[in-house]
């Protein structure tokens, strides 16, 4: 099978103040593949996703993405273009659902731009034209194959806050599905879940990648996951890239050892453990 | 039961309120009589009865934590609060007999609550059942009020008076309604909602005045004005966090008044316009002898004049214009439009990476919005004849987002409800006007704490996967 | 509000009217009066008419818009601190801090009134116990605004706290109004006198005590407040919640404390800022605090929102921008100038002039 790049990111810079968050990164992650990214702490791994999706405005670097909608140059584009016109979806490391409207809800807000058209900008809409009402049986009919999919149809009309934490995590990839998306950005999916859910995931994601045909970019600490079903594996290190391979390569890659055995001793806390923490100090 | 901490607790709460009462209430600054300059007179009864009032209510309100206090409590408070207003005490110290009153009215209720709710906890069960006392409110009260203001002028009981008063609250239910699309459904706070309110007022009086159309021709021009101002001030404005967004509202709302209160050629200045046309019943006016080439209203129903035609007409022309607004409000919010505010509401970052342009949403919201209150204004403009700045002050905006407020962001019963509540009933007890707005604030401060989607906060799904299963809607 | 609505019920449409124009004519003297006491209004006017009348003397006009614009900077940047703070440390804007100032000028009057009915007639002294007593009696309503209408809000939905906050605005206006009623409350001069310099030409430049000692107690109290948040445990536990509550609290900072604490301070500087206004105007009502707020605002905005300096270069530049605007240009659209520098502000840099950027984490 040869490979077509989806997304190329070239000489990738964002800082905060004094602090760069990523230094001048490369790397490729091509159609149909898993590609995770990974580091400790504060490597810069979700500023990456944030500027691929267009909430941090990188001062350097180029992000180019060649996908089914097309080539667009994701730096120079709105937040909101970015998932509508080119195609890229994400969720967040800290769930943002809707939380008080339903889960079926959540799904149909996700095919907004399709409805929004099919309504012909609300004026036909609100007409109740029969065009309008075939496209929101159809975004049901999606949103129903995901329901069914994740098995969250009894809880279709469910206030999503509500949700069991392990169903809100896959509610919110579905939501990002319902998109269209030609490349799926997930950061920690796995974060919080037990075992048995996080090998759902893990049956989820390959499944994505096979069956609907995109790209995946997958931000995750549990290497369970990451080791388990990535194609393509980049790891970052206090914003630098470090390491970039297959797994099998990285895994033994004495740069990435040195990362994450080096953080673990000269700082005390496991990494699980002090992410816990901070969560519970956003909370 | 740590009785000295109980004593403490309630010593601090008499304590603050000594602080707060004894410059405030200790003192009122009066006119010298005859002089010049004021002076002041002292009232330390006041600050002693109301720090005796708190203690013990603080007090009252900690044992009701324990069980067995609650039905002692219960027939105390119960029986101060309807005893008290038999005594002669209300005639000499009105106020603080009312206080009284209320203070002992709602631990009676708090101990009732404690004592007959049996889980004895509150929290998400007391919300469920309050969301579905309120969708039960909403699908069978709903109908009943329809159907009982739309015969309301001819009930008996309604007088002129009360017609009137049937206007103003209607005026007031369509605001809100408006105005519950801004906040309640796309949750943007606009304290300056009566700026829209104001443009739909003063076109229809301008283009009334100086082009002589009629009001049905005014009307969609005042709410297209309305909109277009909504637009041209949402746009710079509405990618700011909510909190700014609401102060920057607030300050749109004053330079309208600002500008209309000085702009003298254009607005009549601080006397506003006066004689706006009145409207017309298919071109009929309501007049006793109407001009040259027209007939009016009564005479071509051949029935004798009456200046409650008008009214009644007005009546039903405000109930006509809340009604379309509440069925364009529930229509759009089963479409993507409206589930894109109330997702913009929940969380505008998950919006974003959805593809939802939030800016252009807003937008539409914002004008929507504006478009009613511009409806809602050329409405008051006919009624009154007459418009000036003074109608569309900041108060004006407040009140209307506490109907909002009140009634249950996004709920529209609750937003009927909140309007006769706030509109109506304080028109028959005028002479607590004084106390109306103090009762407002309080009001949005209480119902913040203890509810603090609204009284009547229900949000029914726009749509469900059980009713669209088989033929989609 | 609501003009006339039962009017219609009553009589003839000339009743209507003539209770109309009663009315307006009544609210018109109040939007005067407030216009009078919270801005330069009159003052502005009374100059105006002497440069029409004196010709040529610019740069004395110049200068004396200039001492009446820190006079009055000063005042907004001592409220501006109060919104600043609050801000910084819990993220909302504290829509009632408007009417603590109005309360504190209220107690700061009252406390004059009832010196000046004992007897206490030497007038350093009557400052200071006036400037003690606002200083309490206001900490105490801006510590129950919070505790009452804030603290059971936190973790609340996003709207909550403002609507909160209006409500309380509301409340405690018409509080005001009802125990010590709508009318204006004039106080006779305490500090009266002042340097003249240029004099000759027509116009005085007056340089009165009383904006001297506005000033100069402004800037005292920036200091010691400045150093307060520096140096003291308060100032430490009071940075370490703005930065992240939760975490402060697990390290032990008493949250609640600190944020009382917070309100607390605010309001004694917007009771500072009540006995100016009632020392420089000398008429104040329930109103007052409506405008202020709202302009003390736009200079807390202005300057950085959650920066304290910025606070009062903010509230300098509000009190300059008004003053010559009013000299300059208009009277009557003071307000507005002000109200287009928060929009202008608020759009074209979010963060102010010192503020620190402020990146939304996702
Ligand atoms: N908006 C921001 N402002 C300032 N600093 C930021 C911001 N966002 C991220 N940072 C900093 O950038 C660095 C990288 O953060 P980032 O969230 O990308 O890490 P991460 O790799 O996702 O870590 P984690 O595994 O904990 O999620 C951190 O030091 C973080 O504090
Ligand atoms: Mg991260």
């Amino acid at each position: 099978m040869t490979r077509t790049p989806l997304l190329e990111v070239d000489h990738l810079t964002m800082r905060f103040g004094g602090l760069i968050a990523v230094n001048d990164i490369s790397f490729t992650a091509y159609d149909r593949e898993i590609t995770a990214i990974i580091g400790p702490n504060g490597a810069g791994k979700t500023t990456v996703f944030n500027c691929l999706t267009g909430f941090y405005n990188a001062p350097v670097g180029r992000l180019r993405l060649t996908g089914a909608r097309g080539e667009f140059l994701l730096e120079r584009m709105d937040g909101f273009r970015i998932a509508q016109k080119a195609g890229v979806a994400r969720t967040f490391q800290n769930i943002r659902l809707f939380p008080r409207m339903t889960v079926l809800e959540n799904l149909i807000v996700a095919q907004h731009n399709k409805l929004m058209a099919a309504s012909g900008y609300t004026v036909a809409g609100l007409f109740g034209l029969r065009s309008y009402r075939e496209a929101e049986r159809e975004a049901i009919d999606l949103a129903r194959s995901w329901l069914d999919r994740l098995g969250l149809t009894a809880q279709a009309d469910w206030e999503a806050g509500n949700l069991p934490y392990g169903s809100q995590r896959r509610l919110e990839i579905a939501r990002a599905m319902c998109t269209k998306p030609v490349l799926l950005c997930l950061d920690e999916p796995a974060a919080g879940l037990n075992p048995r859910e996080s090998a759902e995931l893990r049956e989820l994601l390959t499944e994505i990648r096979d069956r609907h045909r995109i790209g995946v970019l997958l931000i995750e600490h549990d290497m369970s996951v990451v080791m388990g079903i990535s194609d393509h594996i980049v790891v970052l290190d206090y914003g630098r890239l470090i390491a970039d391979g297959t797994p099998a390569e990285v895994r033994s890659d004495p740069a990435v050892i040195r990362a994450y055995l080096g953080e673990e001793e000269t700082d005390q806390i496991p990494p699980e453990v002090a992410r816990d923490l901070r969560q519970e100090g956003r909370a | 039961m740590d009785v000295r901490a109980l004593l403490k607790d309630a010593g601090l709460a008499a304590f603050v309120t000594f602080m707060l009462a004894l410059p405030m209430i200790g003192f009122q600054t009066v006119d010298v009589s005859g002089g010049v300059g004021i002076t002041v007179v002292t009232r330390f009864g006041d600050v002693a009865i109301s720090v005796v009032l708190v203690f013990f209510g603080r007090l009252a309100l900690s044992l009701l934590q324990q069980s067995n206090w609650r039905l002692p409590l219960l027939a105390l408070s119960a029986g101060i609060a309807l005893g008290l207003p038999l005594l002669k005490t209300q005639a000499h110290y009105p106020v603080i007999t009312w206080l009284t009153v209320i203070a002992s009215a709602v631990i009676a209720i708090r101990a009732a609550w404690l004592t007959f709710d049996v889980s004895g906890v509150v929290g998400r069960d007391e919300s469920n059942r309050m969301g579905d006392a309120a969708a039960f409110v909403g699908r069978w009260f709903g109908p009943v009020f329809v159907v009982f203001a739309l015969i309301f002028p001819f009930l008996p009981t309604t007088s002129r008076y009360v017609l009137d008063l049937g206007i103003l609250v209607l005026t007031y239910v369509m605001l809100g309604w408006g105005l519950n699309v801004v906040v309640g459904l796309a949750g943007l706070l606009d304290l300056g909602y009566v700026a829209f309110y104001a443009v739909g007022a003063y076109s229809y009086a301008i283009i009334a005045r100086d082009f002589g159309l009629t009001f049905w021709a005014c009307l969609p021009l005042a709410g297209l004005f309305a909109a277009f101002f909504g637009v041209i001030l949402g746009f710079p404005v509405l990618r700011l966090r909510g909190d700014y967004l609401a102060i920057v509202t607030l300050g749109f709302g004053e330079i309208i008044r600002i500008v209309l209160l000085n702009w003298t050629s254009f607005s009549g200045g601080p006397n506003g316009i006066s004689g706006v046309p009145r409207p017309s019943f298919l071109g009929m006016p309501f007049h006793p002898n109407p001009p040259e080439g027209t007939t009016s209203f009564h005479q071509f129903f051949n029935i004798d004049f009456s200046a409650e035609h008008r009214i009644v007409f007005l009546y039903y022309l405000i109930l006509v214009l809340a009604l379309v607004t509440n069925f364009f409000t529930l229509r759009i919010r089963r479409l993507p439009i409206g589930r894109a505010w109330e997702a913009l509401r929940e969380d505008e970052i998950a919006c974003r990476a959805l593809g939802i342009n939030p800016t252009n949403t807003k937008l539409t919201a914002f004008a929507i919005g504006a478009m009613f209150a511009g409806f809602a204004g050329a409405f008051f403009a006919t009624r009154q004849g007459f418009i000036s700045p003074e109608s569309f002050s900041f108060i004006e905006s407040a009140v209307i987002l506490a109907i909002v407020v009140l009634g249950g962001m996004g709920s529209q019963i609750g937003v009927v409800l909140a309007a006769i509540l706030l509109i109506g009933i304080p028109e028959f007890f005028r002479e607590l006007a004084q106390f109306r707005m103090l009762a407002f604030g309080a009001a949005m401060v209480g119902i913040m704490i203890w509810r603090p989607r609204g009284l009547l906060a229900h949000r029914d799904p726009s749509i469900r996967l059980a009713d669209s299963a088989g033929a989609g809607r | 509000m609501r003009i006339g609505n039962k009017a219609s019920a009553g009589g003839g449409r000339w009743l209507l009217r003539a209770c109309l124009r009663c009315l307006l004519r009544d609210r018109f003297r109040g939007a005067e009066r407030s216009g009078n006491t919270t801005g330069l209004a009159q003052q502005a006017e009374d100059r105006s008419e002497a440069t029409v009348l004196g010709g040529v003397e610019a740069l004395e006009y110049f200068l004396q818009q200039l001492i009446n614009g820190v006079t009055l900077g000063a005042i907004y940047g001592l409220i501006a601190i109060g919104y600043t703070m609050v801000y910084g440390i819990i993220g909302m804007i504290n829509f009632a801090h408007g009417e603590v100032y109005m309360i504190g000028a209220f107690i700061s009057i009252i406390t004059f009134i009832v010196l000046g009915l004992i007897g206490v007639t030497f007038i350093p002294l009557a400052l200071m116990v006036v400037l003690l007593s606002a200083m309490v009696f206001t900490a105490a309503y801006g510590w129950t605004v919070e505790r009452v209408a804030y603290g059971p809000l936190r973790g609340s939905f996003r709207l909550a706290p403002l609507i909160s906050a209006i409500g309380m605005s509301l409340f405690l206006q018409n509080y005001v109004q009802l125990v010590q009623g709508a009318r204006v409350k004039p106080m006779q001069p305490v500090i009266t006198g002042g340097f003249e310099f240029f004099q000759g030409g027509g116009f005085t430049v007056r340089l009165s005590y009383i904006q001297i000692i506005i000033v100069l107690l402004t800037t005292a109290l920036m200091i010691g407040f400045t150093m307060l948040i520096q140096r003291t445990a308060l100032g430490r536990a009071q940075r370490a919640c703005e930065q992240d509550m939760g975490m402060a609290a697990l390290v032990g900072v008493d949250v609640n404390r600190t944020i009382s604490l917070t309100f607390v301070m605010g309001a004694m500087l917007a009771a500072v800022a009540g006995m100016m206004v009632t020392l420089y105007y000398g008429v104040i009502d329930f109103f007052i605090g409506f405008l202020a707020g709202v302009k003390a605002f736009t200079a807390a905005v202005l300057g950085g929102i959650g920066s304290l300096p910025g606070a009062m270069l903010g509230g300098l530049l509000i009190g300059l921008i008004e003053a010559f605007w009013s000299a300059y240009f208009s009277v009557e659209y003071k307000d507005v100038a002000v109200f287009v520098i928060l929009v202008l502000t608020l759009i074209f840099k979010p963060t102010g002039l010192l503020g620190k950027p402020d990146i939304e984490k996702v």
